[in-house]
């Protein structure tokens, strides 16, 4: 058994932590999108909305029922040979996609538990008040989901900055992608790897401080 | 005699079970009426279908000059409907996420369309009449059970509507709580508030009404003013019932 090469993996990563911008950017996109999909996903059906109900709950069933990896190779290798648009979607696009889809299903499902969490009187105060849906939605009942569902969301989100990974068996050539071709000229995979890994914690760790941080001051809001 | 609020053959199923059958009431402007009866008699279930929480299956509901016939109510009615009646909830139901003073102000702002100064300066003026005035900026959490449901009926008196619902809305209090609420509720009734008033406190409802409403079965089986109803009960139902509330 040989020493880990301490010198070769201090060489290693900054050019793999160059990528690191490259993975938050998917992350951060697909996260974004993923929220906005899951709270209507959420929405239709807490509200049970004829016939998009029954839809959503297939979406939610297949994109939860089927690996991420198969769903981003339908995406990447499967889709465009049916849908010509999709000719030529590069690996970072379709990554994006299968991230958003794939994790809105997840999502949907913690922010629609969170909705149901809120008291149902409020939700009669609220209509009995005069409110529209859509203004009981917007100012009672999300702001307080979206406290609920805080934590569980934020671990979605730390999942999802690992799940970029994926996106290099689509050819990207992200942290894994650089790993990989770096340790195939050196033959030093045992390094490389670890480097990778450790750039993944230390982005996880710094994340997870700042979900402690972001749950105690959301806390606060109706402490007494 | 003219009806300011008349509802006629208000009637609601759940299933195959009728829960009101064929409700008439008529009430007076400044009227204050309580309805009192055995659980599970429809109570509760008329109040909530006068303002559509639950919706009822029949029957024609007439506020001034809003009429709605319930089996076709559009969507539009039912928000004019409620922008017209306050209610007030057994469990409160205040927003959490809002503060004692917001939770007045909300339905002014976003439903009425006030100004946030004028909203602000009607909360404040409500805050004090339910003895809340230093407790605006507190969030329902921390506030006790009796200061949350004066809250609740803040929150409908500032709506300032032609007919006030209450659904026995002292039900869910500690008992040390139940005299500030029912004091409140009190100076409401002698502010001639148009109110329909569930309520299993047959002293206040004998104190503070106009009239009484017996139920049972989902009928209204007798109705009259207070010394006629408690002093001399006319259907067997009404003295059975009032001989087991003691």
């Amino acid at each position: 058994m040989r020493p880990l090469d301490l010198g070769y993996m201090a060489e290693l990563a900054p050019v793999i932590a160059g990528y690191v911008p490259l993975t938050l950017m998917m992350a951060v996109i697909a996260m974004i999108a993923a929220l906005v999909l899951a709270a209507l996903l959420a929405i239709v059906r807490v509200l049970r909305v004829p016939v998009l109900d029954r839809l959503v709950a297939v979406f939610i069933s297949f994109f939860r029922g089927t690996p991420l990896l198969v769903q981003l190779f339908l995406f990447y290798f499967g889709l465009p040979q049916v849908v010509p648009p999709m000719t030529g979607i590069d690996g970072v696009t379709a990554a994006i996609i299968g991230l958003t889809l794939h994790f809105s299903a997840y999502m949907a499902e913690s922010i629609r538990g969170a909705i149901l969490g809120v008291d149902r009187s409020q939700w009669e105060a609220a209509q009995s008040i005069g409110m529209t849906q859509g203004q009981l939605l917007r100012r009672i009942v999300l702001p307080q989901a979206t406290r609920t569902a805080a934590p569980t969301l934020m671990n979605y989100f730390i999942d999802m900055i690992k799940s970029t990974s994926l996106a290099f068996t689509l050819g990207v050539t992200e942290m894994m992608g650089a790993a990989q071709k770096e340790a195939a000229g050196s033959f030093m995979y045992l390094e490389a790897f670890l480097v990778v890994a450790l750039i993944y914690w230390a982005i996880v760790e710094t994340l997870s401080v700042g979900q402690r941080r972001l749950e105690a001051r959301l806390g606060r809001a109706v402490a007494r | 005699m003219s009806c300011e609020i008349d509802i006629r053959g208000l009637t609601k199923r759940f299933g195959a079970n009728t829960v009101l059958d064929g409700i008439d009431l008529c009430l007076q402007p400044g009227e204050r009426v309580a309805i009192i009866g055995p659980s599970g008699t429809g109570k509760s279930t008329l109040l909530r279908c006068l303002n559509f929480l639950d919706r009822p299956d029949a029957g024609v509901l007439k506020l001034g000059d809003l009429t709605v016939d319930a089996a076709k109510a559009s969507r539009a009615q039912i928000l004019a409907l409620r922008r017209r009646t306050a209610f007030v909830f057994q469990n409160y139901g205040l927003f959490a996420n809002k503060t004692a003073r917001q939770n007045l102000t909300e339905g002014l702002t976003v439903v009425r369309g006030w100004s946030a100064a004028r909203a602000e300066a009607r909360a404040d003026e409500i805050l004090a009449q339910i003895g809340l005035a230093d407790r605006g900026d507190s969030y329902p959490a921390s506030l006790s059970g009796g200061q949350q449901q004066r809250v609740g009926i803040g929150r409908a008196m500032a709506l300032d509507a032609d007919l006030m619902l209450l659904d026995e809305p002292t039900s869910a209090l500690d008992p040390e709580w139940v005299g500030e609420v029912l004091d409140l509720i009190r100076r409401i009734a002698d502010g001639r508030q148009t109110m329909l008033i569930v309520t299993h406190e047959m002293q206040f409802a004998r104190e503070i009404a106009d009239r009484i409403v017996f139920m049972e079965g989902g009928r209204i089986v007798e109705e009259g003013p207070p010394a006629q109803i408690f002093g001399d009960p006319r259907d067997a139902r009404t003295r059975a019932f009032l001989r087991r509330v003691g």
